[in-house]
């Protein structure tokens, strides 16, 4: 049995056919080809699959597809605006932040979600706030330095 | 209680196979409008080889870094690499690519001879330009060169490999095995404080320093040094698949159970630097040392942790269980 | 003159990855592509005495099955090539592959798995390397459990002489150590994708660290030369030596040649860290000489390798690990004797450190018991005995571009640590 799935990814209308079980990181990977978010163990534990729906970000891979209908579902492909590289983008780009790269899209929406509510957080919130996304790589220095220079204006437009 | 204690580690590491044997190719193409494709068999697991091999292809052709692209994405057009392991590749595949932009730059001297009509001795190559020593006039910009040489006919690849020497086998008697590309050398100051009632380690600080020959580009060292330490930090306290070795019961399962450091474990003043005893034979004076960011904070933090409570834990990982038992044992 | 080497320049594939344009092997949808499982040994040790896969086959959905029957080369493959892709007959350790399917979706796949027939006559399996090497323990391996060196059962290395060492020693100090089983734990999970490509070649997406060297073992399991398979790859979503050991292009390989179809094999998170290879755990003894000074003048060291079911890359770990255990000090006089031990489980491979990671935590645990022992600072210790430029290694290498001592002194200063004079006035250029 298959449901008609609508939600609004990354600003635009999408309509997709899914199975009940089928998670929200099922539905964006391997239906939309949306592959931004990361099957990096499909259990909840490594925040590889993380995006925000409706602002809030939640591990794909525990969240059961059908529940984004008629929501608003933002990944890494929907960061850059006018072809800009996002702030958070460019800073981990500059500041080394991603080494193999694979938990970087993670990483990055676990970051704007933080910003998105506390432009200004002290370096224990943004630990905090990224505490649920391993990098086995050990970015961690680097991504907290990237999302203080965030912070602290260094990358307005 | 909570006891503060501080541990040292020190350690070495060499670069590629043991006993040598482990060859790396690299490939340089002069395009026709004088910029270069790159071409090597060594795979980006995040180190940044495909960052600091055109580094090295720039500075040796010395041309913009912008004029080199490169490309190792598959083993139809990519040289051979025997492998990214083994803290292998800044070193052999540098070399590697050093030695294809030195026979590149040959090959366009002895291009550019015939038509200045001179010795390709006289013939420079330098600062992204082609031209007879001491004669001004006698000029091309690189853009110039590749246009004549491509649509004149020619095509000039330079080639390089290298090899630290064939394989070389232990002597079953001594163990005599002298072959070592190059041996990297670190040490680590680790800071901890230990819960004497949870058996709790809280590593506060961390100093690593890496004696890596040349730093290719100190931003990548950076990420290695504060990622391996990551990655030690880990194998000192909590990395463990077998908890109760040398059963197999209680294997972990997943991420849930094989606790990997986080964010939040990791110590809030991470301190890291290099410092440069450039090697003879590494590219520029590079040793590979990379694995070795993940080899001394173990050891520095059980060394810390028996600074704090004075008893030795001698199995890693140092888990809580741990170290409440060597306690209990050193009170009995 | 361009002088971009020792230059913060940015990451090549750094907007790739912030924009995550990077593509990673199991990002790779290939039209008709169908996907595999693989159905593995529920046991530690046995013989396989059935297989029936054709309810499998039958089954709706499934377009294909293999086994160890379906190999048309060399059904091993490793640093030492030992380990089959399906095991025939013998299984070595629990998650050992035995057969796979290959159907329109993974659910499909798992299903089929299920109608397999395996009948297997299980055996007492051994875990504990110590045991393993007594005399009637059940043999994880028919020539014997303990690996064999050029150097007989253990890899020998003798410099100097370690008796005369502790004779002259003022104390001796002894420890044992150990260190566990690790997972490299990637973030990105094994993974490969296979087809038939439009020059009808086998075309494989891999996540190898190492194209050239598993293009070399595919070549013998598939038997076909290294210019009939298009192996692309070169981008990859961490290591650490987990994918210096190929999990999965050989099966997904294997598969597209059989059914000539676009297929995907990838590993849950589960599989990887149940049935890949791991770092080995080891047992370290030593035993130190040492003169009052701080001199260690003799060093003993015995270690104990788990390798698990398959040789792998265990030999050449305790090779590695052996030729550096004694830690980097000039020591006059070294004994190592390295043991390898096969036990039913999952093979040992390489891990970030390679046998070093775990030579170091022994002796740099042992050489603070030494600086104890002598009641000295542990820095004394490391600066007296630290190589300085020309100094032997215990496997007789000479030691070039020395700077043990430099990478200390930079440490103490960082650490805010005040060096006594003494020791700030060494260097690797002399002693
Ligand atoms: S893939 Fe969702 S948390 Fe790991
Ligand atoms: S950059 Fe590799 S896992 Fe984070």
């Amino acid at each position: 049995m298959k449901y008609v799935l609508s939600f609004n990814l990354n600003g635009l209308p999408v309509d997709t056919l899914v199975k009940a079980t089928d998670t929200l990181l099922d539905v964006l990977r391997e239906k939309l080809n949306v592959v931004s978010p990361k099957r990096g163990c499909d259990n909840g534990d490594c925040g590889a699959c993380t995006v925000l729906v409706n602002g809030e970000p939640v591990r794909a891979c525990l969240t059961i597809g059908l529940t984004v209908a008629g929501k608003n579902v933002q990944t890494v492909e929907g960061l850059q605006q006018d072809g800009k590289l996002h702030p958070l983008q460019r800073a981990f780009h500059e500041h080394y932040a991603a080494q193999c790269g694979f938990c970087t899209p993670g990483m990055l929406i676990a970051a704007k979600a933080l910003l998105d509510k506390n432009p200004k957080p002290t370096r224990e919130q943004i630990v905090e706030g990224i505490s649920g996304n391993l990098c086995r790589c050990g970015t961690y220095v680097e991504v907290v330095e990237a999302i203080q220079a965030v912070a602290a204006g260094k990358y307005k437009e | 209680m909570k006891k503060r204690g501080i541990g040292i580690a020190v350690g070495t590491h060499p670069a590629g196979l043991k006993g040598g044997g482990d060859p790396s190719q690299a490939q340089i193409r002069l395009k026709p409008d004088g910029t270069f494709d790159l071409l090597n068999g060594a795979v980006d697991i995040g180190q940044g080889c495909k960052t600091i091999l055109r580094q090295l292809a720039a500075d040796e052709l010395d041309v913009p870094l912008e004029n080199i692209t490169h490309q190792n994405i598959d083993t139809d057009t990519g040289p051979m690499c025997t492998g990214t392991f083994a803290s292998r590749v800044t070193f052999m595949d540098g070399n590697a690519v050093l030695a294809a932009a030195a026979d590149l730059k040959k090959k366009i001297r002895e291009w550019a001879a015939e038509y200045f009509e001179c010795s390709p001795a006289d013939v420079e190559v330098a600062n992204n330009k082609v031209f007879v020593k001491g004669v001004p006039e006698k000029s091309l910009s690189m853009a110039e060169v590749g246009a004549m040489v491509n649509w004149g006919g020619k095509f000039l690849v330079g080639t390089g490999a290298y090899t630290p020497g064939p394989g070389q086998q232990f002597d079953p008697d001594t163990g005599k095995m002298t072959a070592i590309a190059s041996l990297a050398f670190g040490c680590c100051v680790a800071e901890v404080e230990v819960d004497t009632e949870t058996g709790v380690v809280d590593v506060l600080k961390l100093v690593q320093v890496f004696e890596v020959g040349k730093a290719m580009n100190r931003l990548l060292c950076k990420g290695q040094n504060n990622g391996g330490a990551m990655m030690g930090i880990g194998f000192g306290l909590t990395e463990n698949v077998c908890p109760y070795y040398p059963t197999m019961d209680f294997a972990v399962q997943d991420l849930t159970d094989y606790v990997i450091t986080t964010a939040a474990d990791m110590p809030p003043v991470m301190v890291e630097d290099i410092v440069e005893v450039p090697h003879p034979n590494g590219p520029r004076g590079a040793k590979g040392y990379s694995e070795m960011t993940a080899s001394l904070a173990g050891p520095a933090i059980l060394n810390a942790i028996h600074n704090a409570i004075g008893v030795w834990v001698t199995d890693y990982p140092a888990t809580p269980e741990r170290i409440l038992k060597a306690l209990e044992a050193a009170h009995a | 003159m361009a002088e971009y080497v020792g230059q913060p320049v940015l990451r090549y594939d750094g907007i790739g990855h912030v924009t995550a344009r990077t593509r990673y092997v199991d990002d790779i949808q290939l039209p008709g592509m169908l996907y595999i499982k693989v159905l593995t040994s529920p046991v530690h040790k046995g013989i396989i005495r059935h297989l029936d896969t054709s309810a499998a086959e039958r089954m709706p959905g499934v377009a294909g099955v293999i086994t160890a029957k379906d190999v048309p080369g060399k059904n091993a493959y490793g640093l030492i090539p030992d380990q089959p892709v399906f095991t025939p007959e013998h299984i070595r350790y629990k998650g050992e592959r035995i057969a796979a399917v290959a159907a329109v979706d993974e659910d499909t796949a798992m299903e089929a798995l299920e109608k397999i027939k395996l009948d297997i006559e299980e055996q007492e399996p051994v875990f504990d390397p110590f045991k393993a090497m007594e005399p009637g323990a059940p043999l994880v391996r028919p020539e014997g459990n303990v690996w064999e060196f050029n150097s007989g059962k253990t890899r020998k290395i003798r410099f100097g002489d370690v008796e005369k060492g502790f004779a002259e020693a003022d104390v001796i100090v002894e420890g044992t150590y150990t260190t566990a089983t690790n997972d490299h734990a990637p973030m990105e999970p094994q993974v490969s994708v296979a087809y038939i490509d439009e020059t009808d070649r086998l075309a494989i997406y891999t996540v190898s660290q190492d194209l050239y060297f598993h293009l070399g073992m595919l070549t013998a399991i598939f038997n076909l030369p290294m210019n009939k398979i298009r192996y692309i790859g070169g981008t990859v979503g961490g290591g650490f030596g987990s994918k210096n050991d190929i999990h999965c292009d050989h099966v997904a390989g294997l598969m597209a040649l059989k059914i000539r179809k676009p297929v995907k094999y990838r590993l849950t998170r589960r599989e990887e860290t149940a049935y890949t290879t791991k770092r080995g755990p080891w047992t370290f003894y030593f035993k130190d000489g040492v003169k009052k000074d701080g001199r260690i003048i003799a060093r003993y060291v015995k270690t104990v390798h788990d390798t698990g079911g398959y040789a792998g890359m265990g030999p050449y770990v305790v090779d590695k690990n052996s030729i550096l255990v004694a830690g980097p000090y000039a020591i006059p006089n070294v004994w190592v004797d390295g043991i390898c031990v096969f036990t039913n489980k999952p093979p040992a491979s390489s891990m970030r450190g390679f046998g070093i990671i775990n030579g170091t935590a022994a002796d740099q645990l042992q050489t603070a018991r030494v600086a104890e022992a002598i009641g000295k600072d542990p820095w004394e210790v490391h600066f007296i005995n630290a190589w300085r430029e020309g100094d032997l290694g215990a496997t007789q290498f000479k030691v070039e571009a020395a700077g043990l001592i430099e990478a200390m002194k930079r440490a103490a200063e960082l650490a805010g640590i005040e060096l006594p004079a003494h020791l700030k006035a060494m260097s690797s250029r002399g002693r």
